[in-house]
């Protein structure tokens, strides 16, 4: 303390706990995504900083696609009920019930309408005017141009050419009715940054993050984990028990595992460090087609 | 790394600290190439990224049978088409000893707006200029911007020296050149490295081609550069930023401690008011703390039950910044929509926000010659100096003393855009300027009993909070 300096986790857990702050003080109606991922388990975790000893003065909303993991809505329960967060759950039924899924439809069909439709459709209900999200800007070209506090239209819509202008730790928070503003308080962190805070702070994470037995099947190159019966008939001789875990999670049939013996924290991060791949490439939305991260950002989605 | 384990590993390297640069440089100066040789020799480029690379290169790359570093971080759709860097983009790597963000910013003479959003938390900057053509006009715009921002660091990226054939001389004039140049806009701290970013000379090994360069590589000097006293640790500001009530007994004032320190016990004042307290208690998460620093987000208590909320600003008695409603700064202009005279501007500072007129339009500067020029009004990255007048008094220091304190930020009051971002330079004197007076509300005179005046306050703070600021007349 003597030389007044503080560590890079520092410093950053400083600006978003400033940036979280800032959305309580200046919007009327903030929320905040949980995707139940370790990012947003580290934001959480920064919300609740933020407000000690008060409580976190705004909802957590998880946009359920219906697809989760069962391991991550079981975690997501616990927690809310342990922490006592204010959890809002909503999910497109109409579209679930016309039985949409990413076998029948394809992932592009199923994360318009499941994700981003079920967010737009929310976020309209509540009528929320700030809604935080847990992206960072390292995990994809698209995101490391965002601004921390990103306008959208009325449409909900970011367009990359007309960004405010974002200086210093002033944020613009003005906006008309109607519109709003996706705020990213972990925009300047690196995936390695979230792992290395998870182990300081000791911050829960959903056990699918830590490698294990686990059955999986090969489809189209990634191993996925069939979490229930909804597996197509063609995949089920297909499956095979390997050691392995997850570096992001999402809907099951679209994120892929990775073979690993990293079974403790300290393991994860040593396997970061030395990992030759990006995260984003378990995903399989992000390579539905060219530029479709950015494609589904103008159209809404996170 | 071999001698520790992984948790002690880990324990020392938390403890990095965080170094935010810029790289400024014109399109063909190199610099998406440095920065890519930065990311790739401190091998943070992942496998894939880089097998993608490959591909493309060969696809649309400009750079013939090297890797084109620049389609790894030109992101957008947009640029890809048109083969230049139109925004900021965020790129972060780290070293062994230090994390470092880099904000990429084109070199466009349009872009400009992008430059200063970039260089706004920066510590330090890379300039680019390419060896065969030494300091240029964008070198001299790019330099004035950084002075502007007051970036304490400069790095001079003398890049393409395998071009010149790593001659001495050229290396020599550009720098005697570039100090020129730097002196008129007193920075202080310039380092000048001869590179070549393609082959890597001098960008994290040296160079054996440059046997007369007596410095370090590039990297050698980012991951050793002194940056934390470059922050204002003099001059203690609290923007009180949220109010924190969980239950009667318990009054806390969140903020982001914007320059200075804090300890418990401190005799702090609380401004507008004017009214004293101490610190209580330093309130965090973890725990309390005995003393807090500039940039800590900390809560604060104080023993006396004061009134004070978002927007007023917390600091020592002996130690005041500046209050008042009138002030000169330099201007930049970032909205597409020239400024127009009679608009009253949102102005947000800190976590103050007011309503605000451009008084007087003093200058403009030419940034690429720095000469001035008389104007009435801004366009699009221009900049200038002005007068402005706020609708409440503003708590501010001179910018080149605390940035933190001397930035804010101009909102259209009907688009909602960030018109113009402003680096105070010192208060005006209010005699000078003709200035309207704030709407008075004299409440004797209104015949309004004692009793409400309590209320009547909290309706004019909430205004006051809102930007419509009234003065209060009780006597």
């Amino acid at each position: 303390m003597s030389e007044y300096k503080l560590s890079h986790l520092q410093e950053l857990e400083a600006e978003s706990i400033h940036i979280i702050r800032e959305v309580a003080a200046e919007f009327e109606n903030p929320v905040m995504l949980y995707s139940i991922g370790k990012d947003s388990s580290v934001m959480v975790r920064l919300a609740e900083k933020a407000f000690a000893p008060g409580k976190v003065p705004f909802p957590l909303m998880h946009i359920d696609s219906k697809w989760k993991f069962n391991e991550m809505i079981k975690f997501r329960d616990e927690y809310a009920k342990q922490y006592g967060w204010n959890l809002i759950v909503e999910s497109n039924t109409e579209a679930f019930q016309a039985g949409v899924g990413p076998f029948s439809h394809g992932s592009k069909v199923h994360t318009d309408l499941m994700k981003t439709k079920a967010l737009l459709d929310a976020l309209a209900k509540y009528k929320f005017d700030a809604a935080f999200g847990g992206a960072r800007r390292d995990e994809e070209k698209s995101r490391a141009k965002e601004r921390i506090f990103s306008f959208r239209d009325q449409f909900q819509q970011w367009d990359p050419k007309n960004q405010r202008p974002e200086l210093w730790n002033i944020y613009n928070a003005r906006i008309h009715k109607g519109e709003s503003i996706r705020v990213f308080p972990l925009s300047n962190w690196t995936e390695l940054d979230i792992w290395q805070y998870i182990r300081l702070e000791n911050i829960p994470i959903v056990p699918l993050y830590y490698a294990k037995e686990r059955p999986v099947v090969n489809i189209d190159g990634q191993l996925i984990m069939p979490d229930d019966d909804r597996l197509p008939d063609c995949y089920r001789d297909k499956i095979e028990m390997r050691k392995i875990r997850f570096r992001t999670l999402g809907c099951w049939p679209l994120t892929g595992a990775i073979e690993s013996e990293a079974d403790t924290i300290e393991k994860i991060v040593e396997e970061m460090m030395t990992t030759t791949k990006s995260e984003r490439t378990t995903r399989v939305i992000d390579f539905d087609q060219e530029a479709s991260m950015e494609q589904k950002k103008r159209e809404g989605y996170f | 790394m071999a001698t520790l384990n992984i948790k002690e590993f880990l324990d020392q390297d938390e403890k990095k600290d965080l170094l935010r640069l810029l790289t400024a440089g014109s399109v063909d100066d190199g610099k998406s190439t440095l920065i890519g040789r930065l990311l790739f020799d401190s091998k943070k480029l992942y496998e894939d990224q880089l097998q993608a690379l490959e591909r493309d290169s060969k696809r649309v790359g400009n750079a013939g049978e090297h890797i084109d570093y620049a389609l790894l971080l030109d992101g957008l759709k947009a640029e890809r088409e048109e083969g230049i860097t139109i925004d900021v983009a965020y790129r972060y790597f780290s070293t062994n000893h230090r994390k470092f963000i880099i904000a990429d910013t084109p070199g466009h003479e349009q872009y400009t707006r992008n430059m200063i959003t970039g260089g706004s938390t920066a510590n330090l900057a890379i300039i680019l200029v390419d060896a065969r053509s030494g300091v240029i006009t964008q070198t001299r715009r790019h330099t004035f911007l950084v002075s502007l921002l007051g970036i304490k660091h400069i790095v001079l990226a003398v890049n393409k020296m395998d071009l010149v054939d790593f001659d001495q001389d050229v290396f020599d004039s550009i720098v005697e050149e570039y100090k020129a140049l730097t002196d008129k806009l007193n920075i202080e701290d310039v380092t000048c490295f001869p590179l070549s970013a393609l082959d890597g000379d001098n960008v994290v090994e040296k160079s054996e081609r440059t046997p007369w360069y007596e410095g370090t590589s590039l990297l050698d000097f980012l991951e050793r550069v002194p940056i934390h006293t470059d922050r204002n640790m003099n001059d203690f500001r609290f923007p009180v930023q949220y109010v924190l009530r969980p239950n009667l007994d318990f009054r806390g004032f969140c903020g982001n401690i914007a320059s200075g320190i804090v300890k418990v016990g401190d005799e702090i004042m609380a401004l507008p008011s004017r009214k004293k307290s101490r610190v209580k208690q330093i309130v965090t998460y973890e725990g309390n703390l005995k003393e807090a620093f500039c940039p800590q987000s900390v809560t604060l208590t104080l023993e006396d039950e004061i009134d004070i909320s978002r927007g007023e600003m917390l600091v020592h008695p002996e130690n005041m910044p500046e209050v008042g409603r009138y002030f000169e700064t330099m201007l930049v202009w970032m909205d597409e929509e020239p400024m127009d005279r009679n608009k009253h501007f949102y102005l947000k500072h800190n976590t103050n926000m007011t309503r605000a007129t451009v008084s007087e339009v003093s200058y403009l500067v030419d940034v690429n010659t720095m000469n001035k020029r008389s104007a009435d009004r801004f366009s699009l990255n221009e900049i200038g100096h002005v007068h402005i007048t706020t609708a409440k008094p503003l708590f501010f220091d001179a910018y080149k003393k605390n940035r933190a304190t001397g930035a804010f930020i101009l909102i259209d009051p009907i688009t909602n855009n960030t018109s113009a971002v402003g680096m105070i330079i010192g208060p005006i004197n209010a005699k000078e300027e003709d200035t309207e007076r704030l709407p008075e509300l004299n409440l004797p005179k209104l015949g309004i009993g004692k009793e409400h005046y309590e209320a009547i306050e909290k309706a004019v703070k909430d205004l006051a909070r809102q930007g419509i600021a009234v003065e209060i007349i009780k006597e």
